[in-house]
């Protein structure tokens, strides 16, 4: 076949790009500006270059955020990831119990996020919290306001709550669309259930996992208002994830340039991970069709 | 290596069945040979699907009993019974390669890996899979992924029988053929008992040297494709297998004449005989659209009839004509004159066929 050549044809993403231009590039362009900039008020400015960046990179209450950030973020995708995957595996397939524990399994996403952050700062409160007063009434001295320890704890559980039923209804719905030839087969072939799981069920996932995964990280590593209504960051900084700094800094302190520096960093942050997962993912796939020819 | 046999089984999808239209499989008897090729052919929801899941094991009978070489395996699973199936469309794990698909059934007996390599080897030698054995099996296409699927039920030298559900489905016409044959080099070459399950006659007597026509949850007729043309047990049988199907013509006698219609039928004093005895309302004749002689002058003894058109197919043609209101087709070779208008028809004795509720009585000619 003839393949036609006509560079006029670029004319065409042209609606596309202006779309891309307004929702996007300008209002990020405005944070750009003041990246760049030292603003004291609306006519008295100064071009800094790249030194936000520099202060923002060196600031090491900003480092520990990172690191701070990058643990949360791991720790709760380590967690989720596989109870998604579990709970959708022991999921009943049909009949009115499917729909019921659908719908249970559902419920703690429907929840808005300051909203969990009131009903888990209720339930580990000490005095009339379920959690709390259980723990304590048990011997252990429960306090998230108090213990790094207990806070961080309290936190990953909170959001394993919230946003597990997201991986696990996408497993969910991936493990129906195995059609049942695929079992049967794997019975006649003597396949334990371990295999079932490797062979069949954990290469259909794949697709859905990989999706869930960036999802939940791209989610977990903007986590904002949960933190802040549970344990407002503390005791001290053990809690204060990247967004938190960032409003601090923008609103609290009303620090435009060095925020707004900071956030272009935060957004590399997410873009470059996010690129990094997926490509790698992409050419893992890509390498078997290299093999093949 | 076994014979399978099907004792007084049944079964439905009901937990309440009434009548013999909610089962699945109606109870039937048979028996297939070790070594046999079968082919298990009738329309879709006739039930082949259903009795293949019981063989294996998939499925558990309502009723009756499967015996391998003797022995009731009711209650064995499929890992038990040593039976490998091939599905309607290939089932491959994707992430293997092809030369882990076809070790993964070894695999999970723990065989030594010596004795795998071996086996694999072998099998993907005789399907022609040698030069894809390190390739994933993802990247395959249709009819080589079905060979995998086949290839791990090949892969276990003690398998007792291999069933095909329907295997050509997803596959290329031009590779059909090339794929079945394979089938049967394998066939011959192991001496497994193979059932193949197919809607495609000319798949079935293609492969198989016997056919167990399936139909309504019953098998209709079990024979070599040669019985199943020549003398049909059902009308259905007679209707399903050839192309076109057998023709059939309700039958009363008046007079001391077979009437079909409004038209006297000239048939042997033995057809008429049988037709006059017989203790039904539902009487038929049946004749293949081969065996009618078709006439473009009027001939002794010929039935005359009408010709609605004909349909020239190449090597021969479907003439579709109408005697006494009862419509009719008849091939003709193309040496043959295509009459036009009028024909004149000759049903040879011999090749009648007397269906009286719907099963063949024979006729005696005497």
């Amino acid at each position: 076949m003839n393949k036609v050549y006509n560079n006029r044809a670029w004319w065409l993403i042209l609606p596309m790009l202006l779309l891309v231009a307004f929702s996007a590039v300008i209002p990020l362009m405005t944070v750009v500006n003041y990246s760049v900039q030292d603003v004291f008020d609306a006519n008295t400015r100064f071009f800094t270059g790249t030194e936000w960046f520099e202060v923002m990179l060196n600031d090491p209450a900003l480092q520990a955020a990172v690191l701070r950030q990058f643990a949360f973020s791991l720790t709760v995708l380590a967690i989720e990831v596989p109870l998604g995957i579990g709970i959708a595996l022991i999921m009943p397939k049909k009949g009115w119990q499917a729909s019921a524990v659908l719908i249970l399994v559902t419920m703690p996403l429907l929840i808005p996020w300051n909203v969990v952050g009131s009903i888990w700062q209720i339930f580990t409160r000490g005095d009339i919290g379920l959690m709390g007063w259980s723990l304590r009434e048990l011997g252990y001295g429960y306090n998230i306001t108090s213990s790094p320890v207990d806070a961080w704890a309290t936190i990953i559980l909170m959001d394993v709550w919230h946003w597990t039923p997201l991986i696990a209804l996408l497993c969910f719905s991936g493990l129906r669309s195995i059609p049942d030839a695929y079992y049967q087969a794997a019975r006649i072939d003597r396949a334990s259930k371990w295999a079932v799981f490797r062979y069949i069920q954990l290469p259909k996932l794949t697709n859905v996992l990989v999706i869930g995964v960036l999802l939940r990280f791209m989610h977990s590593f903007m986590i904002y208002a949960e933190p802040f209504v549970l344990t407002g960051g503390g005791p001290g900084s053990s809690t204060t994830f990247l967004s938190q700094s960032l409003t601090t800094m923008a609103i609290g302190q009303q620090d435009l340039g060095p925020s707004a520096a900071f956030s272009l960093i935060y957004f590399l942050i997410i873009l470059l991970v996010t690129w990094v997962f997926y490509t790698a993912i992409m050419n893992m796939q890509k390498d078997d069709k290299i093999q093949e020819a | 290596m076994a014979e399978i046999t099907l004792k007084s089984l049944a079964h439905t999808y009901l937990s309440d069945p009434r009548s013999p239209e909610d089962y699945a499989i109606r109870e039937m008897d048979h028996v297939w040979h070790q070594g046999g090729a079968y082919a298990l052919l009738g329309p879709s929801g006739c039930g082949k699907s259903t009795l293949l899941n019981i063989i294996s094991g998939l499925l558990e009978p309502s009723s009756g009993e499967v015996l391998f070489d003797g022995e009731v395996v009711n209650a064995l699973p499929p890992e038990a019974r040593n039976i490998a199936q091939v599905f309607q469309f290939p089932v491959i794990y994707d992430t293997m390669t092809v030369y882990d698909n076809l070790a993964f059934p070894l695999r999970n007996v723990k065989t030594p890996e010596a004795r795998v390599h071996e086996r694999v080897m072998e099998v993907a030698e005789v399907l022609e899979l040698t030069a894809q054995l390190k390739r994933k099996a993802k990247n395959l296409t249709a009819d080589e992924k079905q060979k995998v699927s086949m290839g791990r039920g090949l892969v276990r030298e003690d398998v007792s029988a291999i069933l095909f559900d329907e295997p050509l489905t997803v596959i290329d016409p031009q590779l059909k053929w090339k794929l079945r044959r394979k089938l049967k080099e394998i066939h011959q070459r192991f001496e497994i008992t193979m059932v193949y399950v197919t809607h495609d006659q000319l798949e079935a007597s293609t492969f198989a040297d016997k056919i167990a026509v399936m139909y309504e949850g019953q098998v209709v007729q079990f024979g070599t494709p040669r019985e199943l043309f020549e003398r049909p047990n059902h009308t259905f049988v007679g209707y399903f297998i050839g192309s076109p199907g057998m023709n059939f013509l309700e039958v009363v006698t008046q007079d001391g004449r077979v009437m079909a219609g409004d038209t006297e039928l000239a048939v042997g004093q033995g057809v008429h005989d049988a037709v006059a005895q017989a203790r039904s309302t539902n009487v038929k004749l049946g004749i293949r659209p081969e065996f009618i002689e078709v006439h473009a002058e009027a001939v002794e003894d010929g039935m005359q009839a009408h010709v609605d058109h004909a349909q020239d197919l190449g090597t021969y043609s479907i003439v579709y004509l109408t005697l006494g209101g009862i419509p009719l087709k008849a091939r003709i070779e193309e040496d043959q004159p295509t009459p036009t208008g009028k024909a004149w028809l000759r049903f040879p004795d011999e090749r009648i066929g007397l269906y009286i509720d719907e099963f063949r009585v024979e006729i005696d000619h005497e």
